[in-house]
């Protein structure tokens, strides 16, 4: 008979402890927003020049007090679950398929949360599966015994502005920062500003996309090692901040609230480039289990 | 310039409003957004009736979250126009007056808008929660499988928009970004 050997190193969670941090994380994502999104914001409405602007960012700011206080989703659309999970090559995960535990969790979240189930079975035929699963999850292995779980309701009214470029290397930098306020200017209104906005550079065509939905869970005051990655950052903030869209669409000199740039070795024939926008509604959970 | 208005909205007040007023509504306002347009368009192709009547209404493109117990309504705001453009100037054709949403319209709209004299407003987009308590009934009248995109007739009081495109065509996104472009 073959048996599975337990050497001392190994931690076992239950699937069901999975299901349950991906509940809470959920509604918890959906209502509050992080303390880092929270303070950006604040900045923005003392920084906001047009006087229609800071009247938006004010209603903003009511919104995400009404929100938090009388458990009212903070947008209505309460978005597709995209979740990452780092899991520490030395756990073990005992109660059934892990896939499967992520699902059930945003499945009560969803449900018990009252949020809205915005996830339709098939792209083309369009059935509303009522419980918003599938989620989108992205799995990484990593050193150690602990589960890191990040869950990031995405929102479509921001999503569907985004973008990738398969840019030339000869296009280098200033081709990055080109794509970059072209995705944001086409962006305009639509994606509910002010935004944040999240870079993936390098990898391939899919490597790019998942790192620009990464650098959008970012903390806010963690910065890049790279220096040239957090000069790009802050040229961006400011140069997008120029463009007028202010929030709401309607003029003003908030546009973005952030920019997070993330990078990847890519092919000597390659530069991908991927822009996620994030409305200012850039809403993550985070635990380690 | 502030306004009070009253949904459904009169031929005049519709004329009357300007591109960047913030205009409050009291009254009946209709919800629908992507499926539910879909559903009118080929109730129209078999020459059918639709559930609602555009003349003078309001619809507002959103769909809400589950109510919790004892209020009318979950989050409430606006969604993304332009999915909605490939509709709306049939509906408006129809007597539709205004549009909420947010986002910018197409040119045959940004028409169809001058050619019946209607509205489109913007609501703040991500203020679901606070938009939520300005809305005091829902109830589903039509296409109730649809789930959060079933069509709701809403009472609202006091509901806060702006004008981004009035009935001559002037459009506040164009014109307010102009102000602060520095690039």
């Amino acid at each position: 008979m073959k048996r599975t050997r337990i050497t001392a190193k190994m931690r076992i969670i239950q699937t069901s402890d999975i299901t349950k941090n991906i509940k809470e994380m959920c509604i918890e994502a959906n209502h509050f927003l992080s303390d880092d999104m929270k303070e950006v914001f604040n900045h923005a409405v003392e920084e906001e020049e047009s006087p229609l602007g800071k009247q938006v960012l004010n209603q903003l700011k009511e919104n995400l007090e009404i929100a938090g206080r009388d458990m009212i989703p903070i947008c209505q659309d309460t978005g597709m679950a995209v979740i990452f999970i780092n899991v520490g090559q030395d756990v073990h995960f005992d109660g059934g398929s892990l896939t499967e535990a992520v699902n059930e969790g945003v499945r009560q979240g969803y449900t018990e949360g009252y949020l809205r189930k915005s996830v339709v079975k098939d792209p083309i035929f369009r059935e509303n599966t009522k419980d918003n699963t599938p989620a989108v999850i992205h799995y990484d292995i990593v050193p150690g015994d602990k589960v890191e779980i990040t869950v990031a309701p995405k929102g479509f009214g921001s999503e569907n502005m985004s973008r990738v470029f398969m840019l030339k290397p000869a296009d280098g930098i200033e081709g990055v920062k080109e794509a970059i306020l072209t995705a944001v200017r086409d962006a305009g209104p639509n994606a509910c500003p002010p935004m944040v906005v999240g870079v993936g550079i390098g990898g391939t065509f899919e490597k790019c996309a998942e790192l620009a939905k990464k650098a959008l869970t970012r903390d806010l005051n963690e910065k890049s090692p790279l220096e040239y990655v957090r000069n790009l950052e802050a040229e961006m903030l400011e140069k997008i901040n120029m463009l007028g869209i202010g929030p709401g669409g309607l003029g003003g000199t908030k546009t973005a609230l952030a920019v997070n740039v993330e990078t990847y070795p890519t092919h000597i024939a390659g530069l991908p480039v991927a822009i996620n926008i994030c409305c200012h509604v850039n809403r993550h959970s985070h635990r380690i289990i | 310039m502030d306004r009070y208005i009253k949904a459904p909205i009169s031929d005049e007040d519709a004329k009357s409003l300007k591109a960047g007023d913030y205009v409050y509504i009291t009254g009946t306002i209709y919800t629908a957004r992507d499926a539910a347009h879909k559903r009118m368009a080929e109730a129209l192709a078999d020459n059918q009736k639709l559930p609602i009547d555009m003349k003078n209404n309001i619809i507002y493109y959103m769909g809400p979250s589950p109510a919790r117990q004892g209020r009318p309504i979950g989050s409430a705001g606006p969604t993304t126009a332009s999915r909605m453009d490939k509709y709306a100037p049939d509906l408006l054709d129809l007597g539709l007056k205004g549009m909420i949403g947010k986002g910018k319209r197409s040119q045959a709209v940004k028409d169809a808008i001058i050619r019946n004299g209607a509205v489109y407003f913007a609501a703040v987009g991500g203020a679901g929660a606070l938009l939520s308590q300005c809305i005091k009934k829902s109830t589903v009248i039509a296409y109730d499988d649809l789930g959060t995109e079933a069509i709701r007739e809403l009472e609202v009081e006091n509901f806060p928009v702006i004008v981004v495109i009035d009935s001559e065509g002037n459009n506040l996104y164009e014109t307010a970004i102009k102000d602060y472009c520095k690039i």
